[in-house]
């Protein structure tokens, strides 16, 4: 059995007939061919595959495909804008804020949505928004510099 | 050749970014070859269990499946090999049980393959390896290496009596040690456990097997560190298929610490069913799976002493370890526990007597190898717990009794290295000087004031010190051969200048975090005097790169490195020749600098892409010289290098819960010469966390029955970054003398020198409050850590 579903994913409408079961992280990786969301677990813990569902931050393993009918979605392929880096991912570049970069996507989409809501993070509110993504690689030290770094120059393009 | 444009030296941003901050990484698992089909697995649910029937009947019918293989099926297959031969101390040769690439008659550990299911999709593969019926008999299993040896212990390997894999020793004869601790004024005697840990790279182990019949050729993708060496390793051992019909491929790997390594019997199993079947076949690991399958690390059992005279000087150390090598022996698992540990027990220290003895254990577990640090992470601790329990005991400053022990400083250049008794001469050292540096970032002085104060408050706060050495830039392959290593460890680099003057860069070592093709290529731009955006670093795919022995033990830059500059030698050599002939010189009479040819004391100079151009266009060339500009090298390592550093922890211990709070961290490293200033720092960040993880938060715990208890992130205590403060990080230089780089290795470092730091600092908070407590088993989770204020 297949159910039908429609969504919106980084500007772009698709519609396809998706087993029930599937996890919309598959859809995303398998169907949409978008591997920029990963899977480094089956609980739901790490954070490799987040991603924006109507505008908020979502492990895309929690949810199924046809969870996510008529949503809008934005993944890493996606939040950059007419070419132009965001800010965040300009930042994990400059301070180094990445190693093997399979954590990457997830880290950055969690950490936009802190900053879309917390313009001025304290360094201890960045280590708890992203206390539910897992990164081996980083000590995480460079990625909290990322995420300051990135909240100071978006500030800055508002004030200017 | 000297330095030319400064890029050496620079923090660089990573050129290999881009793609990964964009989400365009090529990880296997993003990779979908036409026809592909999937795998899944049936698995022992059983640590230790008789096979007594395998029913493949019904799930053969189910949608999708296209086939199914085993334990008998593959019977006659070679299991994976170990790499690494150690040998009982009477000389006879360890035990190595066949490690099957899927289990007919027995299961060993929980996990075990029992079948394979290739399916249409994953969930069909999933499904249908769901309905293979298999009839176990479960039998008593054993789990820790100490009680693995007693007599009437279950049996793991028929053929290995007492589960014992070796028995070894290494250092001064116990006769000398033991009579030397006799007299030792002061004896502190530690037993502990370094416990297990999963490695757990966010990528989960990843593989695609492709036979293609047109050119009878294999492809095989994997998340592997060293694709060369799977293909050898599989080639040679596992299946007999010739290497050149064999193309393995590393993409972009998600983080290896070890883990990925080894040669894993799904990859020798995907390989060999693809051509069954004539279709791709794809196998992703599951978290789950990664838990009871990934080379675990660490799981020694050990006790240690260390005697000092009345003085404060070191006299003896002697130690005995039960190391749990699993189930089967994964590649490099028996050098872990004896090569990279019994060799480093001689520290930073002058203690003139040492000896170690470890016994080598099969278990019904996880295989245990190599992880971020391999033996060296068990062997600082062990010394760096002593020396600070010992100091505690005798009343004694912790920073006195290591700066009375020190190995003085030496270069290796005019001064010699430093024949330690555990087989090792060390390059270079200055291992005053890192401790200086870390004191001085600490505070020293003003620290136990600090602490009074604290205790005042009804604070418990704790200092506690570890100064590290490791071995890297494994190694010379003729030292290695005669300890066992049954392969060589040079490494191959080769440069080929194209004829517009890039530079495609290939080489045998694997990046999978550690940003080689940033590195790399600042080397090459520096060394040949041109930009970074002409270099190219490719590697991790046999078919383009030569050869290559791959990323582990912190090596790539100090032996893949030293490759590449040998190759840039040639380039710069032949280079002179034609440019010499061009402008009508002698060779010896021309200069390579920043890019140019020129010929001494004149003005007449032709450029890097002058000279390339030429060498592919040869129309006025030397009549004796081959046309081209690409030479690659193998270097092989005259000794190991020896990074060393002083790392320092400061935490807080709650009274009433025993949580313990990392206020500081302080990590002073010296690993030689440094290309990239940030990329060592980033490295050593990340090491410090998984040895902060260890002492914290990590362990696997099994039940008596060999079910892995905590085999989920939802149950395994992963580091987390809210569990951390910013670090403070210092550094010092002490050039390795005996590669043309002078680089040591960054890679393990911080997770070698963290661990004991953390303890010691708990165990000085402790002490600090009236808690005169020798040990606590880590992770010192608050539970652990109350209970021991409570003894």
């Amino acid at each position: 059995m297949s159910i039908r579903i429609h969504v919106k994913v980084n500007g772009a409408e698709y519609s396809h007939d998706v087993e029930p079961r599937l996890l919309l992280v598959h859809y995303l990786r398998d169907v949409l061919r978008l591997t920029g969301t990963h899977v480094g677990c089956d609980t739901s813990s790490c954070g490799a595959c987040t991603i924006h569902v109507n505008g908020l931050a979502t492990k895309s393993c929690t949810l199924l495909a046809v969870q996510a009918d008529g949503c809008k979605i934005t993944t890493i392929e996606g939040v950059a804008n007419n070419g132009n880096l965001h800010p965040l991912q300009e930042a994990f570049k400059e301070c180094h804020g990445l190693q093997c970069g399979f954590c990457t996507p997830g880290m950055i989409m969690t950490s936009a949505d802190l900053l879309k809501h917390n313009h001025n993070p304290s360094e201890e509110e960045i280590r708890t928004a992203l206390e539910g993504n897992f990164c081996r690689c980083t000590g995480y030290h460079n990625i909290v510099k990322s995420v300051q770094h990135a909240a100071e120059k978006m500030q800055k393009e508002v004030t200017v | 050749m000297s330095t030319t444009n400064g890029l050496i030296g620079k923090s660089i941003r990573r050129v290999e970014d881009k793609r990964f901050i964009t989400g365009r990484g090529n990880y296997t698992d993003d990779i979908i070859l036409p026809h592909q089909t999937y795998a899944s697995f049936a698995r022992s649910p059983y640590a230790h269990a008789n096979i007594l029937s395998v029913n493949i009947e019904a799930a053969k019918a189910m949608a999708g499946v296209v086939a199914i293989f085993t334990g008998a099926d593959v019977a006659d297959i070679n299991g994976v090999p170990c790499g690494w031969q150690v040998n009982f101390k009477d000389g006879t040769t360890m035990k190595e049980p066949k490690h099957p690439l899927l289990v007919k008659d027995k299961a060993l550990h929980v996990g075990d393959p029992v079948a394979i299911v290739i399916a249409e999709t994953r969930e069909q593969a999933k499904d249908a390896a769901e309905a293979i019926v298999v009839e176990y008999e479960e039998l008593a299993a054993v789990v820790n290496a100490a009680e693995a040896v007693r007599p009437g212990a279950p049996q793991v390997h028929e053929s290995a009596p007492n589960n014992i894999c070796y028995d070894w020793e290494l250092g001064n004869p116990k006769a000398e040690v033991n009579e030397a601790m006799s007299k030792a004024a002061h004896v502190t005697t530690l037993e502990f456990v370094n416990q297990r840990l999963v490695p757990n790279a966010i990528e989960p182990r990843s593989y695609i097997g492709a036979y293609d019949e047109a050119y009878d050729k294999y492809t095989l993708y994997t998340s592997t560190q060293n694709p060369h060496l799977i293909r050898l390793l599989m080639c040679a051992f596992v299946l007999g298929i010739p290497e050149h019909k064999v193309r393995v491929v590393g993409p972009d790997v998600g983080g290896g610490f070890g883990s990925k390594i080894f040669h894993y019997t799904e990859e020798a199993l995907l390989t060999w069913a693809t051509k069954k079947i004539k279709r791709p076949i794809k196998w992703t690991s599951d978290r789950s799976e990664s838990f009871l399958l990934d080379a675990h690390g660490r799981d020694h059992i050990t006790k240690a002493e260390m005697g000092f005279d009345a003085d404060g000087k070191i006299v003896a150390l002697r130690a005995k370890t039960f190391a749990n090598l699993g189930a089967y022996l994964s590649t490099f698992s028996t050098a872990v526990p004896t090569y990279l540990h019994g060799t480093l027990l001689q520290g930073l220290y002058t203690t003139p007597k040492i000896n170690v003895d470890v016994t080598g254990v099969f278990t019904n577990t996880t295989a245990v190898d190599a992880y971020r640090g391999a033996g060296r992470p068990e062997a600082t601790y062990l010394l760096e717990r002593l020396i600070d329990l010992a100091a505690l005991e005798m009343g004694v400053d912790p920073v006195t009794l290591r700066l009375k022990n020190f190995i003085p400083p030496f270069n290796g250049v005019d001064e010699p290295g430093y024949q330690t008794q555990v087989a090792l001469q060390y390059d270079s050292g200055n291992y005053h000087g890192v401790l200086e540096k870390g004191l001085a970032i600490l505070g020293y002085e003003d620290f136990r004031a600090q602490q009074k104060e604290a205790l005042n408050n009804g604070k418990l706060l704790g200092v506690g010190f570890s100064t590290y050495i490791e071995a890297c830039g494994i190694a010379p392959s003729a030292v290695v051969g005669s300890l066992g290593a049954r392969a060589g460890l040079f490494e191959v680099g080769q440069v080929r200048v194209q004829p517009t003057g890039k530079v495609s860069v290939y080489t045998g070592s694997h990046s999978h975090g550690q940003g080689h093709e940033t590195t790399f290529a600042q080397v090459v731009a520096d060394k040949l005097g041109i930009a970074m955006d002409d270099v190219e670093i490719i590697h991790g795919d046999s078919d383009s790169v030569a050869f290559g022995m791959g990323t582990y033990g912190s090596r790539s830059l100090a032996v893949g490195g030293s490759a590449i500059v040998k190759s840039i030698e040639k380039i710069v050599e032949k280079g002179k020749k034609i440019a010499a002939h061009k402008l009508e010189a002698s060779a010896d009479d021309i200069d390579f600098a920043n890019g140019k040819f020129t010929v001494k004391g004149t003005d007449k100079s032709l450029s890097f892409g002058d000279i390339a151009l030429t060498a592919y266009v040869p129309h006025v060339y030397p009549k004796d010289l081959e046309p081209g500009l690409d030479f690659s090298s193998f270097y092989d390592p005259a000794n190991f290098t020896y990074p060393f550093g002083c790392h320092i922890a400061v935490v807080e211990v709650d009274k009433q819960t025993g949580k313990v709070t990392m206020k500081r961290f302080i990590a002073v490293d010296d690993v030689g010469n440094v290309i990239n200033p940030m990329i060592v720092e980033g490295q050593i960040h990340g090491g410090v966390v998984q040895g902060i993880g260890q002492a914290l938060f990590e362990g696997a715990e099994y039940d008596e029955n060999g079910q892995l208890t905590n085999g989920s992130y939802m149950d395994y205590c992963m580091p987390r970054a809210d569990d951390f403060p910013m670090f403070e990080t210092g550094s010092q230089v002490t050039p390795c003398p005996h590669n043309p780089l002078g680089v040591k290795g960054a890679g393990e470092a911080g997770c070698i020198g963290s661990t004991p730091a953390v303890v010691n600092a708990v165990i000085d908070a402790l002490w600090s409050g009236g808690h005169k407590v020798k040990d606590i088993r880590m992770p010192l989770t608050s539970e652990r850590v109350w209970r021991a204020m409570k003894q």
